[in-house]
């Protein structure tokens, strides 16, 4: 494995010099390049502001979509600057990292439960309902519970399809940690997890084959990430929060769910937050770096490069970039707590960032 | 050094490296492997459970197993009719002709087209035309993915037999015919029991490939990791959950993984010697 991930890194490297030499010619002076790899979620957004700070600084930062597992294991492997995970580190994993890891959130993404039932346009689905619906303990639409919470819609008989994610990614760890919070059942039976054991349904490969069997499925009901679903335009659930009202996703109900109490070391699920306005199914996105950076003989310069390349990606001119491709951008909070993180990393033992 | 020589020492290297890198290719499936069979121990391969939830850890092989015997097994019953008349089409009875020609390229041409592409074709075409033929509720399960493995191994069946079936010696079938034999009977006494061993070499070049096939597969077969109760039933195949799952895996979900690898590599080669052994006892 350790192999393989080298061996595609040195590709996107040797790519990545390949470019950067022209950069040199350009502008006469050296330039440093920075590598990260791992959550696939991100990616729309990692691609979009990376590619300006290389446009705006001449400093070359290439992402690999390989996965948060991926990203994980890269930055244990020293192979990358940074990681990227949808999940964070547990205690017992970042025990295992050869260093001290810290993690930085960069925005905050969403699942959605989309659906596909001809004729019906608005889905209020309470938590309760969530849970008898994905235990496979309701299994058609005209179910009178289904009609309880939605009096309005006059609904089919036809058998509940539920479509899940076949492969292993964090859009299936934010929608199973927020199903375990809200059913005990659940939590006893499933739990929370990249790939699950699940009760109902059938897979289908990656957030467009899910949407796409949504899509050709009547009856058929499933969870996609947001950036997928909002770029889309896919039809998606109200979901009942923590305050009992029925929210639809977007930005902004996306973005409340992070104004709560937000600990110092970022690492938090989102989900089935208290906000008032937010949308249940939330959560941060992360990179995650060594807090000291002088290992395996990086230079000064590659170190302050990373972090001053983080520092950029969460303040305001790369969040303000966030809505375009579909993304919530962080609130105040926890930028400034992310900040407070980057200036507590070091190098030597000396900090990089006033 | 003569050129001989050389072209021996050459083709000598070059045989001994396939032999290395396929041996080097079951190093390493075994080692990435005894993980999971310390882990489970010989109960992977009988154990229908598969739960990847963190802190409940538990892997067996059995659905995956299961999945690819009956898609692979239902797709060589499903494509035999087909391609058997196919070869017999073009290796005997339009022999030579025109018609035969454009048929073997475009039977041929079959086999050129991507896996995704078959995929896609079954995913919107093949599984709505089932659904409203009324097979099963969703259009999605094993027997989907028999149906597109099926056609996807048609060509690797029709052309070895066919190139078989048309080089039975004329001689042997004009006896038959000057005997007095009918076409159908020259085909049942000469024709097939002369080329049985080729043909029964296609098709296990076929089920080979149908064993291993993946991408169309994953989009039909409804990706569910339990042991499926009917052809109708969705499932999932080893090749597959491979493909789906290997991304995001680490530990012990990576080793049983591997461990699926080479289960599939052992059952391939189970397949290809009992297929050798069948075409010995024919001759």
């Amino acid at each position: 494995m350790k192999v393989i991930v080298s061996f595609v890194l040195a590709l996107v490297l040797f790519s990545a010099c390949q470019n950067s030499s022209k950069k040199t010619n350009d502008s006469g002076n050296e330039s440093v390049s920075l590598t990260a790899a791992g959550a696939t979620f991100p990616l729309p957004y990692y691609n979009l502001v990376f590619k300006n700070y290389t446009k705006a600084t001449d400093v070359l930062v290439t992402y690999g979509g390989i996965g948060s597992g991926g990203g994980i294991r890269s930055l244990k492997d020293k192979v990358v600057d940074f990681g990227a995970t949808d999940a964070y580190l547990e205690d017992g994993k970042l025990g295992e990292m050869p260093g001290e890891v810290v993690h930085i959130p960069t925005c905050i993404g969403a699942v959605v439960i989309a659906y596909n039932l001809p004729g019906v346009d608005e889905l209020k689905l309470s938590d309760q309902l969530l849970e008898k619906i994905f235990m496979g303990e309701i299994t058609n639409w005209n179910d009178p519970a289904l009609k309880a919470n939605n009096p309005d819609v006059n609904f089919p008989d036809l058998e509940i399809t539920f479509v899940h994610r076949s492969d292993g990614s964090g859009t299936t760890h934010i929608f199973s940690d927020y199903m375990s919070k809200v059913s005990q059942k659940w939590a006893d039976a499933v739990g929370t997890g990249k790939s699950l054991k699940w009760p109902v349904g059938m897979g289908a490969k990656g957030n467009p084959g899910v949407a796409g069997t949504i899509s050709q499925t009547e009856g058929s009901i499933g969870y996609i990430g947001s950036e997928f679903a909002f770029a889309q335009k896919i039809q998606t659930a109200k979901v009942q929060n923590s305050s009992g009202a029925y929210i639809l996703p977007s930005i902004e109900s996306i973005s409340a769910a992070a104004q709560g109490e937000i600990p110092a070391d970022t690492r938090v699920m989102l989900t089935n937050s208290s906000d008032p306005d937010s949308y249940p199914i939330s959560g941060f996105t992360w990179i995650i770096l060594y807090k000291d950076q002088s290992y395996d003989g990086r230079s000064k310069a590659q170190a302050q490069a990373t972090v001053e390349f983080l520092d950029w990606l969460v303040g305001e001119e790369a969040q303000g970039q966030a809505a375009r491709v579909n993304y919530a951008p962080l609130p105040q909070a926890a930028v400034q707590k992310a900040k407070a993180i980057l200036r507590g990393v070091t190098y030597g033992g000396e900090t990089l960032l006033k | 050094m003569n050129s001989d020589k050389i072209t021996k020492a050459v083709l000598f290297s070059v045989s001994i490296l396939i032999l290395m890198l396929a041996a080097g290719m079951v190093y390493s499936l075994v080692g990435g492997a005894v993980p999971a069979f310390k882990a489970f121990g010989w109960q992977f391969i009988f154990s229908g459970e598969w739960n990847p939830t963190e802190g409940r850890e538990e892997y067996g092989a059995l659905p995956f197993i299961v999945g690819t015997l009956m898609t692979s097994f239902a797709a060589l019953l499903l494509c035999l009719p087909l391609s058997f008349s196919t070869s017999l089409f073009l290796g005997e009875y339009f022999r030579g002709t025109r018609v035969a020609r454009i048929l073997g390229i475009l039977v041929d041409l079959l086999a050129g087209i991507p896996s995704i592409v078959y995929g896609l074709w079954g995913f919107y075409v093949l599984r709505p035309a089932l659904i409203e033929l009324g097979f099963g509720g969703r259009g999605f399960g094993i027997f989907t993915a028999s149906l597109i493995l099926a056609i996807m191994i048609i060509p690797y069946a029709t052309s070895l037999s066919n190139e078989i079936i048309s080089m039975v010696p004329n001689d042997l079938k004009e006896a038959a015919y000057s005997l007095g034999a009918t076409r159908l009977e020259v085909i049942a006494t000469v024709t097939i029991p002369n080329a049985r061993s080729g043909i029964v070499a296609g098709y296990i070049l076929a089920f080979g490939r149908a064993l291993g096939e993946t991408m169309a597969v994953t989009m039909l077969v409804g990706n569910t990791n339990v042991v499926p109760s009917s052809f109708f039933d969705t499932g999932n195949t080893m090749a597959s959950v491979i493909a789906n799952q290997f991304g995001e895996a680490d530990g012990l979900k990576l080793s049983s993984l591997i461990a699926i690898g080479l289960l599939l590599f052992l059952i391939t080669g189970i397949i290809n010697a009992v297929g050798k052994l069948i075409i010995k006892k024919m001759n």
